[in-house]
């Protein structure tokens, strides 16, 4: 905190802190926000993933300053801003409804902000053009937001966030209020910004696909709290808690014992082996996570390599998905799972017909199984059913 | 869509045989079906008889009523024009539709806004008690008003004519700038503080813009309520204070001259043009 004063100066930016931040809202027991720490780099694009009511909106609402802090603090830049207002944290927020001003035209909602820190009126226009050629809407200038489509809307409100150079961007499900050919244009754009501009970007979305594209690192949340905080392909290859595993990607989950002395999952009938164990996990409930296109198939078992884990399964269906073959499958233990398989190389067998399956246990995570969470039951198999 | 329709359609609907469903047919153009037409036909001609009727009427070169007039002149709005009584009455309805009109927007709006916005015990009997006088008669109103202001000594007094007439107007106010707040987006506030704007600001360059034809049809409507209204104005009226709804009353009680339907029609104008305005300035807005 002595260097408080020296926080301005580019050089010395200390980024985002937030640290045991919790928040209760009046007349509720249960947190939505649960002792959550995070330290966000200058110049970072992280991501806060997780279903609705996970927490990660009111994160970003106690960020910009929307919603009090009950608990912990945050710092930007190394200054305490747990209790400012919204208008003095100099952050930029993209909202996912744009919240354009409806009676001002494109160019007067960019300098809107600019015109709220004085700044002389020929500055005002050139930064204005700057921030329209950023987001290529040059040519909408003169029109109202309602003359506009959602994308473009959704432009000129990063436009807008942007103009005056905030400390970071916060976004709140950006992407949602627009169709998916839309989507994918405007997450290329906002990764082009995050490249042009440097800036820090804190992106809200429940989106996994939006997640793993854009980010630097994804933080996600769920029940208040952070589950793993990690790379995109940290938290898809090495997930470190099933809700991680199920909610990112699909995977294969085989339940079983941890027994660490010997190395392996003991699962009814079959036991793969696992590098790696947590010695904390010995003897207690293990759940062996392997992601589908690390499940290769095999009508012929003598084809397996050694070393690799290898149980026997029977195909369910076959879904043809133009660039690959999704291949269902069912195990002795009744569990249910599903492989990959690149459209062009042959298929080993038909649905109703028994393969072996097999994986490189180096690409396998065992994660620590939450017995009593009831949609454990089953592999996740999307978002959705995940999300609920 | 087409549920609404056959809603409130119901004489339409018999003449259908029962195994066609009628939201299929009422659906089919979208518009209003005969039915509900001749209704709206019906009440319009109602509406608006009494004003087809008095405008010509002033237009009479003789000195009756008599519909149609047999000749024409504006020997009438002469008169009208040039009595000074009855340009003191519509001085005086004139002043105090603006005093009225000022303070029920002010006192309206302030009202709207804290029933939208703040949550607190006891909004809905405030909201009701605030809409009373819509339901209340208003000679129970004016004789109530009248035996507290003759305590006050309001009566006779331009003060007591704006307290009585606002309290009246305040209901369409409040109505209407709810209305308008309603449809306000509150991201918009919060968007607002996030690019630097302190709240007064946001509510001067963003919410003050954005309900203004709200806040402008709150305007008219009081002022028109004010200008229109005759009971309260009966029991406060003084010599010093008459508005135009008591000389016109009063006229009326002692002398018969076209004089009468003059003023009408320029009240009839006058008011339909004030409760256009705000519906001009939105299509205004809407197209630019």
């Amino acid at each position: 905190m002595s260097q408080a004063d020296h926080s301005k100066s580019p050089g010395n930016s200390h980024g985002i802190r937030i640290a045991g931040v919790s928040k209760v809202y009046a007349g509720t027991s249960r947190p939505a926000v649960d002792d959550v720490s995070l330290d966000i780099a200058p110049g970072e694009f992280i991501t806060l993933l997780g279903p609705s009511g996970s927490g990660k909106t009111t994160m970003l609402s106690m960020l910009a300053g929307f919603v009090s802090v009950s608990a912990g603090k945050i710092e930007i830049d190394g200054k305490d801003v747990s209790r400012q207002k919204p208008h003095k944290r100099n952050l930029g927020v993209v909202f996912q409804q744009y919240a354009l001003f409806p009676h001002m035209s494109v160019t007067k909602n960019i300098a809107f902000p600019l015109q709220q820190r004085r700044m002389p009126k020929a500055e005002i226009a050139a930064k204005v053009d700057e921030a329209l050629r950023l987001v290529h809407l040059e040519e909408y200038a003169d029109r109202l937001p309602s003359q506009l489509s959602g994308g473009q809307q959704q432009r000129v409100a990063l436009a807008r966030a942007v103009v005056y150079r905030p400390r970071a961007l916060l976004m709140d499900e950006p992407l949602g209020a627009l169709d998916r050919k839309l989507r994918d244009e405007l997450q290329r754009e906002i990764a082009r910004m995050h490249r042009e501009l440097g800036m820090t970007f804190i992106f809200v979305t429940h989106d996994q696909h939006e997640a793993l594209t854009l980010s630097d690192r994804i933080a996600v949340f769920n029940e208040g709290r952070i589950e793993q905080v990690g790379t995109p392909s940290d938290l898809y290859e090495r997930p470190e808690t099933l809700f991680v595993a199920q909610f990112l990607g699909e995977s294969t989950c085989f339940r079983g014992t941890v027994d660490v002395s010997a190395g392996v999952l003991r699962c009814g009938g079959f036991t793969p082996r696992a590098p790696r164990l947590d010695a904390g996990l010995d003897g207690s409930g293990g759940v062996a996570v392997v992601r589908p296109e690390r499940l290769d198939l095999h009508s012929d078992a003598g084809s397996v390599p050694t070393g690799h884990n290898r149980v026997r399964a029977t195909v369910t269906e076959i879904v043809y998905v133009g660039n690959h073959h999704q291949v269902g499958l069912r195990f002795a233990d009744g569990t249910n799972g599903s492989a990959m398989r690149v459209a062009g190389r042959d298929l080993p067998a038909v649905p109703g017909e028994e393969v072996t399956v097999s994986w490189d246990p180096e690409h396998q995570s065992v994660v620590a199984d939450p017995a009593d969470e009831p949609t454990a039951e089953r592999p996740a198999e999307t978002l959705g059913a995940a999300a609920t | 869509m087409s549920k609404e329709a056959t809603a409130t359609e119901p004489d339409a609907v018999p003449a259908e045989p029962a195994v066609e469903p009628a939201a299929l047919r009422a659906g089919k153009d979208g518009g209003l079906g005969w039915g509900l037409k001749t209704v709206v036909a019906l009440t319009s001609l109602v509406l608006i008889a009494p004003t087809a009727v008095v405008i010509p009427m002033s237009f009479s070169g003789g000195t009756t009523f008599a519909f149609p007039p047999k000749d024409w002149s504006l020997r009438w709005y002469e008169s009208f024009f040039t009595s000074e009584a009855w340009m003191r009455a519509l001085l005086t309805s004139v002043q105090l539709a603006l005093l009225v009109a000022v303070t029920a927007t002010v006192l309206g709006g302030a009202a709207a806004f804290g029933l939208n916005r703040a949550g607190f015990p006891g909004r809905g009997a405030i909201r009701s008690l605030v809409m009373a006088p819509l339901i209340v008669p208003s000679i129970v109103v004016a004789v109530s008003i009248y035996g507290v202001f003759l305590r006050w000594h309001l009566t006779g007094t331009p003060i007591g004519f704006v307290i009585g007439h606002t309290v009246m107007a305040l209901p369409f106010v409040v109505t209407v700038m709810l209305t308008s707040l309603s449809g306000y987006d509150r991201t918009l506030d919060t968007a607002a503080a996030t690019l630097g704007a302190t709240p007064l600001t946001t509510f001067l360059r963003i919410t003050v813009p954005l309900i203004a034809p709200g806040v402008m049809s709150g305007f008219a409507f009081a002022f028109v309520y004010s200008l229109d209204e005759v009971v309260i104005a009966l029991f406060l009226q003084s010599p010093d204070i008459t508005t135009l709804p008591v000389k016109m009353y009063n006229s009326i009680t002692l002398e018969i001259d076209p004089t009468i339907a003059a003023a009408s029609s320029l009240m009839v104008v006058a008011t339909s043009f004030v409760l256009l305005i705000p519906q001009f300035v939105r299509r205004k807005r809407s197209t630019r």
